[in-house]
């Protein structure tokens, strides 16, 4: 293993993390709500009656960040994506993320921030399985094929 | 309304972490994932930054019946490890190592308007469709 020294961003990413738990802190105290992207956007497929106004307001407020972002931050903060993979390659991997954070209740934030902040033994057997898998593909993607 | 505006906020926060953090970088999310390559750690710091907060916060709301706006507070009671959860985050890890997107992220970069993050939830969104059609004729069998 090497340290990847060049896109290595230890402040920014501790600043970004902190910003996500205290968003995550708000909406658990202030809402009552778990701050779990999936679910939130995922329950929106199955609407209830008087369960459907929070999920739109949480998500029209992510999609309005980019524009905040645009307005209020230095542009050399941004980085530009990079993604390295053809829209065949997307489309599989699209259908297994939206498959598998709805079969196995959540995703990076709902059982990675989430549920390892409250200390749930769910998420942590969750985030330790995808993390690995995560890890295994990418061993197999850059280095095996 | 307080509710409301709350919501908002907090899930424009929320992008801004993203942003900030760089998991809106697919190639700095695998660039985590490549533990056996050129490794970058910074999404280590992501997740202990965001857990540090999130412990102090979830100890507090368990001790609470409810929110600070007086609502309900729903917090998951399952503590069952089964099928499903291992192999919803078998599938989901799959599908994050290969394009480096998770549902968060993708919703900030859709929204940015970047054309393969709004194709990549077109189809994330169909995969949750699927789960629900799936669900629905599972649970339909079990309750009969």
């Amino acid at each position: 293993m090497t340290i990847d020294w060049l896109h290595f961003t230890p402040w920014l990413s501790l600043g970004g993390g902190l910003l996500l738990g205290c968003s995550a802190a708000a909406f658990i105290l202030i809402n009552g709500r778990i701050l779990g992207i999936s679910g939130i956007l995922g329950g929106l497929l199955k609407p209830r009656n008087g369960d459907i106004a929070w999920r739109v307001a949480f998500l029209f407020g992510m999609t309005a960040s980019p524009f905040v972002t645009f307005l209020l931050l230095p542009p050399n903060l941004m980085q530009d994506p990079r993604i390295d993979v053809g829209y065949g390659t997307l489309a599989v991997a699209g259908l297994l993320v939206g498959f598998g954070t709805r079969y196995g209740s959540g995703c990076t934030s709902g059982h990675g921030v989430c549920g390892l902040s409250r200390l749930s033994p769910r998420s942590l057997v969750s985030t330790v399985t995808f993390m690995g898998v995560g890890f295994c593909m990418v061993y197999f993607m850059r280095h095996v094929f | 309304m307080k509710q409301t505006i709350s919501e908002f906020l907090i899930g424009l926060l929320f992008g801004l972490g993203l942003v900030l953090s760089g998991m809106t970088d697919p190639g700095k999310v695998k660039g985590f994932l490549d533990i056996f390559g050129s490794w970058d750690p910074s999404l280590a710091l992501v997740m202990a930054g965001a857990i540090v907060v999130g412990f102090l916060a979830f100890t507090i709301a368990k001790k609470r019946t409810t929110s600070f706006l007086g609502s309900e507070l729903h917090l998951p009671t399952s503590n069952q490890i089964d099928k499903p959860l291992v192999i919803g985050a078998v599938l989901f890890g799959a599908g994050w190592g290969l394009a480096g997107f998770c549902p968060g992220p993708v919703i900030v970069s859709f929204a940015a308007g970047q054309t393969k993050a709004i194709f990549f939830l077109v189809m994330m969104i169909i995969g949750m469709w699927i789960f629900e059609r799936f669900s629905n004729g599972f649970s339909n069998k079990n309750h009969q």
